[in-house]
């Protein structure tokens, strides 16, 4: 008998696809080995029942992995899981039971000390404790529940306070965050996940109220923070609020940071920017702009000397090389060069030229969109594996290829070629196919075709970012590959009264990690000082909403017209519309409310 | 206010009120289990749902707020159906052997099963059955918990503890000790404990054999507390619970002597006030802290180790009794101490191992007190024995360690111990006594956060003092205390709410906290009394003028006081004093 006629598969596809989005929203959290359990009876009840290891040998490591489990296993029953995974690994006749048996043997792999632990105790090291899913995921943990909550009723004022609680950045994060809270969004479960940064874009978008400025009493404690990025004014910012004197030394004119260097104003405007830093100001940042830090300028002692503490979160504001000949030609530019250089309001112009911007990540994409508007005829993003294997968010991806970017994947740059006056005349780039997976991700290699070239008079390079740490390293400080070395608490290990957070720290990353890292090291640093101040807002959230959560569309960010766009710089992205936000707002369920998040009530108004 | 309509009848409304709060109000029924109010609102059990119009999906009553305009429907069909299920999945992973369970008739879970009709459980039953450690006086037995999660909001938010936590994840998602070693054995945890999970170690039986056995004296002592509340699982038939009446119950149970914990409470007055004067003299840095409530001095010493340097040398009344009634009074008696069995009353659990303590054994022949029984004992001893309380008349305490003050009665909640304490110090500055009521500004009405301060004009000077009870908020002062944001000389902790008449050893009445009724108690008795001062308690006179000599006196060193540095947390003993 044939199953292609059986109607009753459609119920089964729709709850397969279900399970496939609950498993996609999987909380942190959640026991690895119980997970591998769960999975294996999946597999199994995928499996047809021909073959031995499949139909056998899946409750065989079923059985196992509940004693090892419930600590009832026999020694070395680990072992024998992962030898019977072995064999069924090479021993099966389809993918069913061979992928099965590879998933456990990683899972034994990745989660030895879980194995371990739950083998030898019957206990298990993670914990129910799993939190609200989408502020777990927050690396600066914002209680998206609670301004969703107050955004619904309106009051956005309250809305952006509660976000400044943890981020005080609430409007540059409502325009560009990566939003990892949207991975973890429980509503996942139910359809898509909520519209979180459309919905704090809507908060700060009609928040009136001038932003709070409340300070303690003065402590008579002075933190010097070298950069006025992100993590540096986010931890000035909460340092200010539980009364220490912050000053922070910025190299270049205007504070900001990636945010103002990196971050194009299409996404970013700047007057937003501005408004977010004087009010981090107003809370009493002191900003000393165009003052480095090192040899040219103030000296690490100078500020050692005349600070408790300094907070190094300089960022990485290098450029990395492409390593091949014709690099050094007229023409080719470090994309956060490009970038910076808008930024400083010198726009290059690019009219009529062809441009080539070699990356894959958001760095490149922005690049790709700024060429665009520096009114380049043709801008061709060169990366050398798949669009789906690029690092950008995928609606920057599709913002590029909207705004008339042509996607060149698949492609390696080998050299760029000049003109006798050693001017870029193309990019001559090696065809590759998707390969075999190295380290978890498709690895490209080389194609059976010849090198095409890509004519240019612009080369665009957007392959990584370098932290120019060298000045703090000759003093002494410790760095590996020239990120900064520091302990669980971000201070810079045998040098008391140095820490360090963000790009500086932890390579190149997003804004909100940076503000994450400048959040703990304010933690840390009062800590430091002897002191135990909270940061506290005093806001009473409105009551849960007891309505069925009936399955809905998520909504959308809309973008200006493509035709409008790409002939400036300002902002794309459409806030959501007033009728939007009611929905939108309502898709939330409250996980701060329902579900294990109310064992975690107690002090979220303070940290 | 909002309006909001339960079961076809319009009621007014608190905004921010749970459904449940105005429920109950209204005297409209809805069966809880999880529910601790104000600790432990986190709708985990599923029993208390209702129906609320407009919503498909049921509704927790007990974290879940009233919108005008609400209507509710707390027993229909849909509702019946689903507490139901929920109560048969809770039954189906519960040790169910009723009948020799310690709680068997103050069970919550048996009451709601009860009050539910519910006589069947259709899911497979299944629980885990361990071995039971019964050798410390928590004990917990994990076939009997529902995960309720009650302990663990009481640990962590009431006592600021936190040795409870869910742990595992999914179906094997368990309460379980997270931080043992941090246990104060304050026994908040099983006063919360809807089930049989979390009990006392239960001695009753020692304590029978100890009577049953004519070579051994046995001795009670009552603790001012038990007094307040020994009788509210006993039917008097109307009788009022009397502190006699509770004195003849206890001598039925066959006891050689029946003396009172406050008799001991005096003299600890006596040694404790003149530590303070001492303490104050000698102008050291920082308060003197009271050392009576075990609880207390083992949150001390795991989270303030420096403040625990600070606790008043003076024992407790409990064992200070106890090394006077294996010396003293064996002196009187003229017998061999090892004849005499001691077995205390207490409101508590943590006395239960304070008793087994190092250095509480004065005369070389065991420890002083022998045996440490709860309240809920108590009950269980008194119907084992088929004392018909009802039929009691009143009864003295014995003599003369059954004479006490209304300093000593008051002991048994928070800011007694500080009152009488003051009110003999001021007596030891002055040579004169104070108005009896005159620091009642340190006395609470009930439940409370944070802590008590006052600042008392002596001739000399100012004695700032300060009262905390329940350990989150002896927390909070402590924390204030060490960073410098808060100054006194003498400090009183007791480390259940509202002191010992919240004591983790008292009867557990599911729903009601009796702590403030029962302080009260203790108040019209300190102020009935004929003397309200320590130092003025004849048998205490005697007691210094016949033995002890004055207070702080080498012999009152040896007997009534401890070293603190004895042990270190953690530090756990069982019941005859081996360390585990």
């Amino acid at each position: 008998m044939l199953f292609e006629n059986d109607s009753s598969y459609g119920a089964l596809g729709e709850m397969c696809s279900n399970t496939s989005r609950r498993l996609g929203a999987n909380a942190r959290g959640t026991c690895p080995v119980d997970m591998t359990r769960a999975l294996v009876g999946v597999a199994h009840a995928q499996s047809c029942g021909k073959c031995t290891p499949c139909r056998v040998g899946l409750g065989a490591m079923t059985d196992m992995l509940e004693q090892i489990i419930g600590g009832t296993a026999d020694p070395g029953t680990i072992e024998r899981l992962e030898d019977l995974a072995e064999q069924i690994r090479v021993s099966s006749d389809c993918a069913v039971g061979y992928q099965a048996a590879e998933q456990v043997l990683m899972s034994v792999k990745a989660f030895r000390d879980d194995f371990e632990y739950h083998a030898a105790t019957g206990g298990c090291l993670r914990s129910s404790s799993q939190g609200v899913p989408c502020e777990v995921s927050c690396p600066a943990h914002v209680d998206i529940p609670g301004y969703i909550a107050l955004t619904a009723a309106g009051r956005y004022d309250e809305a952006v306070e509660l976000i400044r609680k943890d981020n005080p950045f609430p409007s540059a994060c409502a325009y560009v965050c990566e939003h990892p809270c949207e991975e973890t969004c429980r509503r996942t479960m139910v359809d898509d996940a909520v519209n979180i940064r459309g919905i704090k874009r809507y908060a700060v978008d009609h928040a009136t109220g001038p932003r709070a400025t409340d300070r303690g009493p003065a402590t008579g404690k002075r933190i010097a923070i070298v950069g006025a990025g992100p993590s540096g004014l986010t931890c000035g910012y909460y340092l200010a609020r539980m009364g220490h004197e912050v000053v922070a030394f910025e190299q270049r004119e205007k504070a900001g940071g990636m945010l103002r260097y990196g971050i194009p104003n299409y996404r970013l405007p700047k007057n937003i920017l501005d408004d977010e830093i004087a009010s981090i100001e107003a809370a009493g940042v002191e900003i000393r702009c165009s003052t480095p830090v090192g040899p040219a300028g103030i000296t690490l002692e100078e500020l050692q000397r005349d600070f408790d503490v300094v907070y190094i979160a300089m960022g990485a504001h290098g450029d990395k090389k492409l390593r091949m000949p014709g690099e050094d030609a007229e023409g080719v530019v470090p994309a956060v060069r490009m970038l910076r250089e808008i930024g400083l309001g010198n726009t290059p112009d690019y009219t009529g030229l062809e441009v080539c911007v070699v990356g894959g990540g958001n760095v490149a994409m922005d690049a790709a969109r700024s060429a665009v508007r520096c009114g380049a005829k043709k801008v061709t993003v060169v990366y050398r594996r798949r669009v789906a294997d690029m690092t950008a968010l995928p609606e920057e991806i599709e913002g590029t290829i909207a705004d008339g970017c042509e996607i060149a994947d698949l492609m390696a740059p080998l050299e760029v070629l000049t003109d006798a006056e050693g001017r870029v005349r193309a990019l001559k780039a090696q065809p590759q196919i998707i390969g075999p997976v190295k380290r978890g991700r498709p690895a490209p290699v080389t194609a059976d075709r010849e090198p095409h070239e890509f004519p240019c008079q612009v080369v665009i390079v957007a392959i990584g970012q370098d932290i120019q740490s060298d000045y703090f390293a000759d003093e002494g400080l410790p760095t590996s590959w020239k990120q900064f070395d520091v302990d669980e608490s971000l201070a810079v290990p045998e040098h008391p009264g140095i820490f360090s957070g963000g790009d500086c720290m932890r390579g190149p990353a997003t804004v909100i990690l940076a503000i994450a890292d400048g959040k703990k090291a304010a933690r840390s640093i009062d800590t430091y000082l002897g002191f135990h101040h909270t940061v506290s807002v005093d806001i009473k959230l409105p009551t849960p909403r007891l309505d069925d959560r009936v399955p809905c569309g998520r909504s959308v960010n809309g973008e200006r017209p493509t035709e409008e766009r790409v002939h400036d710089f300002e902002l794309v992205e459409y806030g959501l519309s007033e009728q939007e936000i009611r929905q939108e707002t309502l898709r939330c369920l409250n996980c701060d409310h329902f579900g294990c998040g109310i064992l975690h009530e107690e002090g979220r108004m303070s940290w | 206010m909002v309006e909001i309509t339960i079961d076809g009848n319009v009621y007014e409304a608190e905004e921010g009120a749970t459904i449940l709060e105005v429920a109950r109000e209204h005297r409209v029924d809805i069966p809880t289990l999880c529910y601790l109010r104000e600790i432990n609102e986190i709708g985990a059990c599923r029993v208390c749902l209702v129906e609320v119009e407009g919503i498909d999906h049921l509704v927790a009553a007990c974290n879940n707020e009233v919108t005008d305009g609400m209507v509710v429907y707390t027993d229909t069909p849909r509702v019946r159906r689903a507490r139901v299920a929920n109560l048969q999945l809770i039954l189906s992973r519960h040790d169910r052997r009723c009948p020799t369970c310690f709680r068997n008739g103050t069970c919550q879970l048996q009451a709601l099963t009860d009050r539910m009709g519910v006589h069947e459980v259709p899911y497979t039953t299944f629980f885990e059955t361990k071995p039971i450690d019964a050798r410390f006086p928590l004990v917990r037995e994990p076939e009997k918990c529902v995960n309720c999660l009650r302990c663990v909001s009481t640990c962590q938010k009431v006592q600021a503890l936190g040795v409870w936590d869910l742990v595992d994840s999914g179906s094997r998602a368990h309460v379980d000790a997270v931080a043992p070693d941090d246990c104060a054995f304050c026994g908040q945890c099983i006063a919360n404990c809807p089930t049989g999970a979390l009990h006392e170690r239960d001695d009753t039986e020692r304590v029978f054999d100890a009577i049953f056995d004519p070579d051994t004296i046995t001795i009670a002592q009552v603790a001012p507390a038990v007094r307040s509340s020994w009788a509210e699982l006993l039917d008097l038939g109307g009788k009022p619970p009397t502190p006699g009446r509770m004195v003849a119950a206890i001598r039925r149970l066959g006891f050689d002597y029946v003396f009172d914990t406050d008799f001991a409470a005096d003299v600890t007055i006596m040694e404790e006030a003149s530590e303070l004067i001492e303490h104050l003299k000698e102008g050291a840095e920082g308060p003197m802290f009271t050392s009576c409530c075990p609880g207390w001095v083992r949150f001390a010493k795991t989270r303030y180790p420096e403040l625990a340097k600070k606790l008043s040398t003076t024992k407790s009344p409990q064992q200070i009794f106890g090394a006077l009634a294996k010396t003293y009074y064996a002196e009187i008696l003229g017998v061999d101490p090892a004849k005499i069995f001691v077995v205390s009353y207490m409101p508590c659990v943590a006395k239960k191992m304070e008793a087994a303590y190092p250095g509480m054994d004065s005369t070389g022949t065991g420890p002083d007190v022998d045996a440490v029984l709860s309240v809920r004992e108590l009950t269980r001893q008194l119907r084992q024995r088929f004392v018909n309380v009802d039929l009691l008349e009143e009864e003295d305490f014995d003599r003369p360690l059954g004479v006490a003050t209304g300093a000593g009665h008051i002991f048994g909640v928070t800011g007694g111990v500080m009152e009488a304490a003051l009110r003999t110090a001021y007596n030891f500055v002055t040579g004169e006594n104070p108005d009896a009521d005159a620091f009642h500004e340190i006395r609470s009405e009930g439940p409370e956060r944070g802590w008590r301060e006052k600042g008392f004009q002596l001739p000399d000077r100012t004695l700032r003092i300060a009262v905390a009870s329940g350990l989150a908020n002896a927390d909070a002062l402590c924390r204030a205390i060490e960073r410098g944001e808060a100054s006194y000389d003498f400090v009183e902790v007791m480390a259940c709410p509202g002191g010992c008449v919240g004591g983790g050893g008292q009867p557990i009445i599911e729903g009601f906290n009796l702590s403030a009724d029962r302080g009260c108690t203790l108040r019209i008795i300190d102020e009935q009394s004929e003397l309200r001062f320590s130092h003025e308690n004849p048998a205490v006179k005697a007691c210094y003028d016949d033995f002890l000599g004055e207070p702080l006196s080498e012999r009152a060193e040896e007997l009534l006081h401890s070293d603190h540095g004895d042990w270190a947390m953690p530090f756990r003993v069982t019941a005859d004093g081996t360390e585990a």
